[in-house]
């Protein structure tokens, strides 16, 4: 039997698509028609003249049952290959976020001070607002944004994560 | 229109539709017309060459294209219209992509220019059918009609076979443009793997020759990869002197006849097939699926074997059970480079330790566990299956089922000795599939006989395909074991929940004789078991389509049986059943299952 005491970890799918209609719906169905878990998932054209597209999916699942996502995603017909970026080495991870955070006096210089912390830059500021954007693993822009939840976050975007692997080869 | 490729000319593209399935080699269709398929009915209007099967309701269609493809190999196709054409579709495509049978379904959709606007007879199809089919398009111009048409017959017959469906606009089926045709097309992207790894395969024969328990497991896969398939089966499995059982989907690729045959395994399997998945140390299973009916209790499954799992396609590998040597590629083609190693290397079974498996396998098969106490007052349903498969067998006969208690029994009591004899919904089990699967059948084999074998209740959700059956003269036989129950519910209301019989008596049903009657086919009544061979005779004699109602036992259960939940080992028998108080047997985690 499978799946029955494994570990559930996070996991981290490259996608290369051809870039069609419903192709998206093809890959989210499959999740959810299969009960998969998506946590972010960000999509874009990434070979214009090929009409390539790169979907990244963050999931999580037993060791079988990521290799079942896998192995589901393969058999989509417009799906060219698919890498578990988790399971193959080293990769780069990174997501960019824009966090509103409204507020007066010394509140607002404190977001201030701690956006510099972070290294998030200021895309937007009003007397009583900020527009910060921050860019790095989701679990630094979580802590960041955990920071600002009592200094007047009003509202977060988040990309979702982009991921590659390190070294000269590609997937 | 005339043969040969037409690269090149112009043509609208309804003439593309029906000059592309001529050029796939297609002769047959079924359809049924409607607004948004008008252009592509006039050119078929006006053409010799295609044959158009009309239904009687589009779920009609697409059981019997999948008739059409099982019982030859071939791509079934389908014609129907937008909205109402496209949504009573979608349990045949269903159907297709459980059990993996090809079809190339065309639909009609509203003009280009009206898509979203909630047209009139407009769904959204493609939506719809997503999840339903292996591939769908929505055609957008002219120019691409051709290249997916060529395109949807690649991805249905490549890999594990499936439903495609092609939705196309009704302006652009008036539209003009260049006609391509099928050389060269293939899918940029979709390539499936058929020859298995080498090395992979060279581990399996050194397992298998080091065997002391071997049982060859087989499905649907093994009639998917066509006929030669089967013979490398039967090659493979004589050269190695291992038992064999198939599952539901797989019956035919090897010949029951044999004596290394044990019959099929699984929730309704043999003893002596059970049994030995249960207690072996090595499975060889070729192109089946481990699904729920024949595994039983997952963690309870063949506890002690090293599994070898051919499959087409990767994903089917662990996913239910964790095998040992997985090996991706067309069982076929896999089998056969098994053959050629193990003769090459001039492998042998453990000889000793085989004979000793035979001699337990011999206990088990000793128990009959198809054995039924029949009746000389009463048809008992396991004897008319017996007497049908006794006086129609041959290798021209095809048997199709409906779905419940007698399609289990025309498995257990039928024989089949060739592939592609045998058409059953197994995945959806869906009600309604075998009288529409027996004309896409009989289509195909004018001069065959082709029987299904039904329950009084699915024959009633396609009974208006018989209107098609009459029309294209199609003298399929339906022999209808009328039990007045739907049988296979009752058994599990038995089983299940206090014999508390919710909704499931077949409370007034037709005269099928008159009813057979009213269609222009013919009704042939039996009660009596001493008049069931002469009437059996009289329904082959007959030709034309035939309704038989053979009135069996009503209370009838099907066995042997694996209650929901449990392992191989803990099968129930007939025998014992009747013994036992049959309300206990499933205990409160089995009930949850289905
Ligand atoms: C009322 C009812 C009772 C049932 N009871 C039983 C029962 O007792 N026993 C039983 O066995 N079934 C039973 N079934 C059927 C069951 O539900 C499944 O449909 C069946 O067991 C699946 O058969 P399979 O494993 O051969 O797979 P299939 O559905 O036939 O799938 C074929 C497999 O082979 C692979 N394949 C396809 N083409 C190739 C190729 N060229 N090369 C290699 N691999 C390929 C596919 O990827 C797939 O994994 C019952 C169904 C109903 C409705
Ligand atoms: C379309 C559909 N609806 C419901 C079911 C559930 N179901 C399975 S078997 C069965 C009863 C079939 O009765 P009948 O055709 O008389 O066959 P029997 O079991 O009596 O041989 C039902 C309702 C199904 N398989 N398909
Ligand atoms: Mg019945």
């Amino acid at each position: 039997m499978l799946a029955k005491n494994e570990i559930v970890s996070r996991h981290v799918l490259s996608i290369l698509v051809d870039n069609e209609p419903g192709v998206l719906g093809r890959v989210v169905g499959l999740f959810s028609g299969r009960g998969y878990n998506i946590e972010s998932l960000t999509v874009s054209e990434t070979e214009h003249d090929k009409h390539v597209s790169r979907i990244t999916i963050v999931t999580s699942g037993t060791p079988a049952i990521v290799d079942q996502i896998e192995a589901q995603l393969g058999r989509l017909v417009p799906v060219h290959r698919v890498v578990d970026l988790t399971n193959s080495g080293p990769s780069v991870e990174r997501e960019l976020a824009l966090i509103k955070v409204a507020g007066k006096g010394e509140m607002r210089a404190e977001a201030l001070r701690l956006a510099e912390a972070f290294r998030a830059r200021v895309m937007d500021a009003t007397i009583e607002s900020f527009v910060f954007e921050l860019t790095g693993k989701p679990d630094k822009l979580d802590q960041f944004i955990a920071l600002m939840l009592p200094l007047g976050l009003v509202e977060v975007s988040r990309t979702g994560v982009a991921a590659i692997s390190r070294g000269p080869k590609a997937m | 229109m005339t043969k040969g490729s037409k690269t090149g000319a112009e043509m609208t593209g309804a003439e593309m539709v029906i000059r592309a399935l001529l050029d796939q080699g297609v002769d047959t269709i079924f359809g049924y017309p409607g607004g948004a398929v008008l252009p592509i009915y006039d050119a078929l209007f006006q053409q010799n060459e295609l044959q158009h099967i009309l239904v009687r309701h589009e779920q009609g269609a697409t059981h019997s294209a999948e008739g059409y493809a099982r019982s030859t190999g071939k791509v079934g196709v389908v014609l129907v219209t937008s909205g109402p054409g496209a949504t009573n579709a979608v349990t045949g495509m269903v159907d297709a992509l459980m059990d993996s049978i090809p079809l190339v379904v065309i639909t009609g959709q509203v003009p280009s220019h009206l898509i979203g606007s909630d047209a009139f007879q407009e769904c959204d199809t493609v939506g719809i059918t997503r999840p339903a089919t292996k591939h769908n398009y929505l055609v957008k111009s002219v120019e691409e009609l051709p290249r997916i048409l060529h395109e949807a017959f690649y991805v249905a017959r490549s890999g594990r076979p499936g439903p495609v469906l092609v939705d196309i606009p009704k302006d652009i089926q008036f539209a003009a443009g260049l006609y391509t045709g099928p050389e060269h097309v293939e899918h940029r992207t979709y390539k499936p793997r058929i020859e298995g790894d080498a090395d992979k395969i060279r581990a399996a024969v050194e397992l298998m020759a080091s065997a002391k328990k071997p049982v060859f497991y087989t499905g649907g896969g093994v009639i998917n990869s066509g006929t030669r398939a089967s013979e490398a089966l039967r090659e493979l499995v004589r050269l190695t002197g291992f038992p064999i059982t198939s599952t539901l989907m797989g019956l035919g690729a090897y010949p029951h006849s044999d004596k290394q045959w044990l019959g099929m395994l699984g929730m309704h399997g043999t003893f002596e097939a059970n049994h030995t998945m249960h207690d072996c140390d090595v499975m060889i299973c070729l192109g089946a699926r481990f699904d729920d009916r024949v595994t039983g209790r997952v963690d309870a499954f063949s506890p002690n074997s090293k599994k070898i799992h051919v499959d087409i396609d990767p994903s089917s590998i662990n996913k239910i059970v964790k095998v040992d040597i997985p090996i991706v590629g067309d069982v076929g083609n896999v089998i056969e480079a098994m053959t050629k190693l193990w003769k090459a290397e001039k492998k042998s079974a453990d000889k000793e330790a085989l004979a000793g498996w035979w001699k337990q396998i011999g206990t088990w098969r000793a128990r009959k566990s198809l054995s039924y106490k029949n009746s000389k007052s009463i048809i008992k349903p396991q004897y008319a299956v017996e007497r049908l498969y006794e006086l129609t067998k041959g290798p021209n006969t095809y048997i199709t089922t409906e779905v419940g208690q007698h399609q289990m029994w025309a498995a257990q009591y039928y024989g089949f000795e060739e592939p592609n004899r045998w058409m059953t919904s197994g995945g959806l089990g869906t009600m309604g599939y075998g009288l529409p699967a027996a004309l896409g059948v009989q289509v195909a084999h004018p001069d065959a006989l082709v029987c299904c074998i039904a329950g009084e209740a699915s024959v009633l959700m396609n009974m208006q395909e018989m209107s098609t059956a009459v029309q294209h003269r199609l003298p399929v036989k339906i022999f209808i074991l009328n039990n007045e129950y739907m049988g296979m519910v009752r058994q599990w209301q038995q089983l299940l929940h206090g014999a508390r019989y919710s909704q499931s008596y077949s409370e007034a049903l037709p005269d099928f004789v008159k009813l057979a009657e009213a269609y222009g086919g013919v009704g042939i009544r039996c009660e009596d078991p001493a008049e069931l061979d002469g009437k059996i005779k009289e329904m082959i004699e007959v030709d034309a389509p035939v309704l038989f109602d053979c009135r069996v036992e009503k209370i009838e259960n099907c066995f042997p049986m694996i209650p929901s939940g449990k392992a191989h080992n803990e099968m129930i028998l007939g025998d014992a059943a009747a013994a036992a108080d049959i309300g206990s047997v499933i205990d409160e985690e089995g009930k949850v299952l289905v």
